[in-house]
């Protein structure tokens, strides 16, 4: 019953993206009601396979999967399947939980019944619409989107992608997923392709990720080609994990390490790690609940999730308490380091969704990092709270960018930037759901002591960093925490207290129920999911609620992971980033009215270390260069063309000599014109003895007569 | 038996020249028309006479010379009637003016 569910999970918004697109794209309302049907669907059957995973004994050992052949490979089948282990359950529920909510708030964010606008066009964001009410004023309210069908179409698309990658259990099919998402970032992102900035967001997020899915596509053709099999059970058999770490492949790597370094490189630009973080921050030129999307329910939580589910790979022969291996050293470097990264830049930035981007940057810094030191538990602890508290704030910053537009259309002033956190401030009263929905999440995002799930999730970190001898990675970490309720606060400061700064933000309106809905149910998961994961040795409320996620999402592996010792460092440390950043923000910040007053806008953080700056100057203008002077300029024109005009010239060359020499004088002169000529001569003088005159025609036969038989006479007979 | 045979060939012989010279040398087409009847009766001479002196058995000879009779009665009357056909249309029994086949 739940494998049958399983297979069927993905295929709801692959029917609605196929219906959409082909039969209801005219129809708004319909098509939005087949995406949220079919999401709904999902979220049905996503929930029944959760309820009876939670009634499994030792479910790890008992786990849901079926498997099918699918190419045959010589002797053997190469086989695909469908599994849910506790892990994916896990991932599988908040997965369904956000893309409905995303799905739900897409219909107000869209602007759902509202008029046409008059000058909307496909491609570009609605300008909004004038209507006259029955008194006889005319009022400037939002305007529908006029490619509302195809928005829901993509999400789907998106969403089937997901649920394929997580219910998959093998590399390859998990790859297809994997694709499907890195496509619809690209036809989301670029939604808005009017705008030269979206376009140029699409293909570079794109790019982008496209560099990490090459080497992670050749790790997976390693671990193919090592084990003969793609199926996590299969490679995660503990005779093959053996293999792998102990066959040395290169540098000094084990064929083990060598292939996770590969997938996680995979994961470094799916979920935007530093390197390849660039693109993440100007994904933000989509939709927002595309942000949402992205940052919370699929894409980047998606690159988490397979390096998670490669851990027993990528930790082959590490016990805890031994040295991190090369590979796991790696990873743990990249993630502290992005944290910390990410986490100053978006001390600086001013655009309200920027500001939430660089924060999953961070954030997924801190499961990567926790991946690294081991601490499996903790990673998918983070990964899914920071999933329902990052589509809480994407969706609540949407939520608060389309009142601010309704402030704008209210007053028709467009002067401003609708985005610029500089341009909010005293939202609080204008918008009071959006408001507590967004403080909710915010807090989380800090880690805010006890209430929130973030606190949670992050105190596990930083537990498992200390307890388990990493002090690199836990200070890292810990001002990576500190900087995050920092700029949170600074962020909610600007938005929402204080008193209005622009007339839009006087007039912003708080939005439809379809989006503050969706911000409420996620808001209690933002509180209520930390609280299945405390740690029994908590002093005073462990041991209350049992540490029910450890020992679920534990039982994936193995062996039971250990929790960590409990000790009062780490939750010091823990306490203190995170209250004092959330108050030294707030004291920072609440009387600071434009950028101006803000000592934090450092030209190096503004630019984001100047890292696009950079990339363009090593890759983007190397590659132009590449191909206009190189590639075009040298290879096409003067090699493939001079090669193809010389082969030209000496067909017209030969051609001529055939014309001229054979063709013109052989052919056409002697054999053509000389054979006519010959009969027309000879019959010109041939027809001299046709006289018409009938006794010359008897002379001749006399003649001819008289010749014949003396030729017969004297030739023949005298033989 | 005092007549040889060769007198008889030679007067068919001389009988044919004259035929023939009348069909090369006469422009009347009744008058070519004449010469074409004596060289029949010049084969007709040679025919019998060669039946008489070598084969006198057989009347193949006879019946080939009456068979030639009969060919130059409907020749002769053929002939006529193209003639006055000709005549009819072009006023002229000349052979050289009847030219229509002419290149």
């Amino acid at each position: 019953m739940e494998k049958i569910i399983i297979w069927l999970l993905p295929l709801p918004p692959l029917l609605a993206f196929i219906l959409i697109i082909l039969f209801t794209n005219k129809n708004r309302e319909l098509s939005h009601s087949i995406a949220i049907g079919a999401a709904g669907l999902s979220w049905l059957g996503s929930m029944v396979v959760f309820m009876s995973a939670l009634g499994v004994k030792e479910f790890g050992k008992h786990i849901f999967g079926a498997t099918i052949n699918w190419l045959p490979t010589g002797v053997t089948w190469l086989k695909i399947g469908v599994m849910i282990d506790p892990f994916s359950a896990v991932v599988v529920f908040f997965v369904a939980w956000t893309v409905l909510a995303i799905f739900v708030y897409s219909i107000g964010y869209h602007n759902f019944g509202q008029p046409k606008g008059d000058q909307d066009v496909a491609g570009i964001p609605p300008h909004g619409a004038i209507v006259t009410d029955k008194h006889g004023h005319q009022h400037s309210v939002p305007s529908i989107e006029p490619m509302y069908s195809r928005f829901f179409a993509f999400i789907s698309l998106f969403a089937f992608g997901m649920y394929t990658l997580v219910v998959s259990d093998n590399l390859l099919t998990l790859f297809v997923g994997w694709e499907i998402m890195g496509l619809c970032s690209y036809l989301l992102i670029g939604f808005w392709f009017g705008k030269p900035s979206a376009r140029n967001a699409a293909v570079k997020a794109f790019m982008t990720t496209r560099i990490g899915d090459v080497f992670m596509l050749l790790g997976i053709a390693f671990v193919y080609s090592f084990t003969g099999s793609l199926s996590f059970r299969d490679i995660f058999k503990p005779e093959m994990l053996h293999a792998l770490a102990s066959t040395p492949a290169f540098f000094g790597m084990s064929a083990a390490g060598v292939i996770g370094l590969l997938l996680f490189i995979g994961t470094v630009g799916k979920s935007a790690q530093w390197p390849l973080h660039v693109w993440l921050p100007d994904a933000m030129e989509g939709p927002t609940p595309v942000s949402a999307m992205i940052h919370a329910a699929t894409m980047v939580s998606a690159g988490v999730y397979m390096i998670i589910r490669m851990f027993p790979l990528i930790s082959a022969g590490w016990t805890a308490g031994m040295p991190l291996n090369t590979t796991m050293s790696v990873i743990a470097f990249i993630g502290a380091f992005t944290a910390l990264f990410a986490a100053t830049i978006a001390v600086a930035q001013n655009d309200i969704k920027r500001v939430l981007a660089y924060s999953t940057i961070s954030q997924l810094g801190f499961m990567i990092a926790a991946l690294g030191i081991g601490a499996y538990v903790a990673a998918a602890f983070h990964l899914v709270t920071h999933a329902f508290f990052k589509a809480l704030l994407f969706l609540g910053s949407g939520s608060v960018i389309h009142g601010m537009e309704h402030g704008a259309l209210h007053t028709g002033d467009h002067s401003a930037d609708l985005q610029d956190m500089f341009n909010m401030g005293g939202l609080r009263k204008k918008m009071p759901v959006t408001f507590w929905t967004f403080l909710i999440g915010g807090f989380a995002l800090s880690g805010f002591p006890v209430l929130t799930a973030g606190f949670w999730s992050k105190d596990e970190i930083f537990t498992e960093a200390f307890g388990n001898g990493h002090l690199v990675v836990f200070i890292i970490l810990a001002i990576a925490a500190f900087m995050t309720a920092f700029y949170t606060m600074r962020q909610i400061t600007l938005t929402f207290l204080g008193e209005p700064r622009t007339k839009a933000a006087e007039h912003a309106h708080e939005t439809s129920w379809t989006m503050t809905v969706p911000l409420i149910v996620l808001a209690i998961f933002a509180i209520g999911f930390g609280w299945v994961g405390i740690p029994e040795h908590f002093p005073d409320i462990g041991g209350i609620l049992p540490n029910w996620f450890h020992e679920f999402v534990g039982g994936t592996l193995a062996e039971l992971p250990k929790e960590a010792e409990f000790s009062w460092v780490p939750l010091v440390t823990s306490l203190s980033v995170a209250l004092g950043g959330l108050s030294f923000g707030w004291l920072a910040y609440r009387k600071v009215k434009s950028p101006e007053d803000d000592k934090l806008q450092i030209p190096l953080l503004k630019h984001k270390y100047y890292f696009d700056e950079i990339y363009d100057y090593l890759f983007v203008k190397p590659a132009w260069w590449i191909s206009e002077q190189f590639s075009y300029l040298f290879v096409d024109r003067t090699v493939i063309d001079g090669f193809l005009h010389s082969v030209a010239r000496f067909s017209l060359f030969l051609g001529y000599i055939f014309r001229n020499k054979i063709d013109k004088p052989i052919i056409n002169e002697l054999m053509g014109d000389g054979t006519g000529n010959v009969v027309k001569s000879s019959g010109f003088g041939l027809r001299k003895i046709q006289a018409g005159r009938i006794q010359y025609y008897m002379v001749a036969s006399m003649a001819m007569l008289v010749l014949f038989a003396l030729l017969y006479y004297f030739l023949i007979r005298s033989m | 038996m005092s007549i040889p045979l060769s007198w008889y060939l030679i007067l068919a012989a001389t009988l044919f020249c004259v035929g023939l010279f009348g069909v090369l040398s006469r422009k009347n087409a009744i008058a070519i028309l004449l010469g074409v009847e004596l060289m029949l009766n010049a084969v007709n001479i040679n025919l019998v006479s060669f039946w008489r002196y070598r084969d006198p058995a057989q009347m193949a000879g006879q019946v080939f010379a009456v068979i030639v009779f009969a060919v130059a009665a409907a020749e002769v009357a053929v002939g006529l009637a193209l003639i006055i056909s000709v005549y009819r249309q072009r006023k002229t029994v000349v052979a050289d003016e009847i030219d229509l086949m002419k290149w």
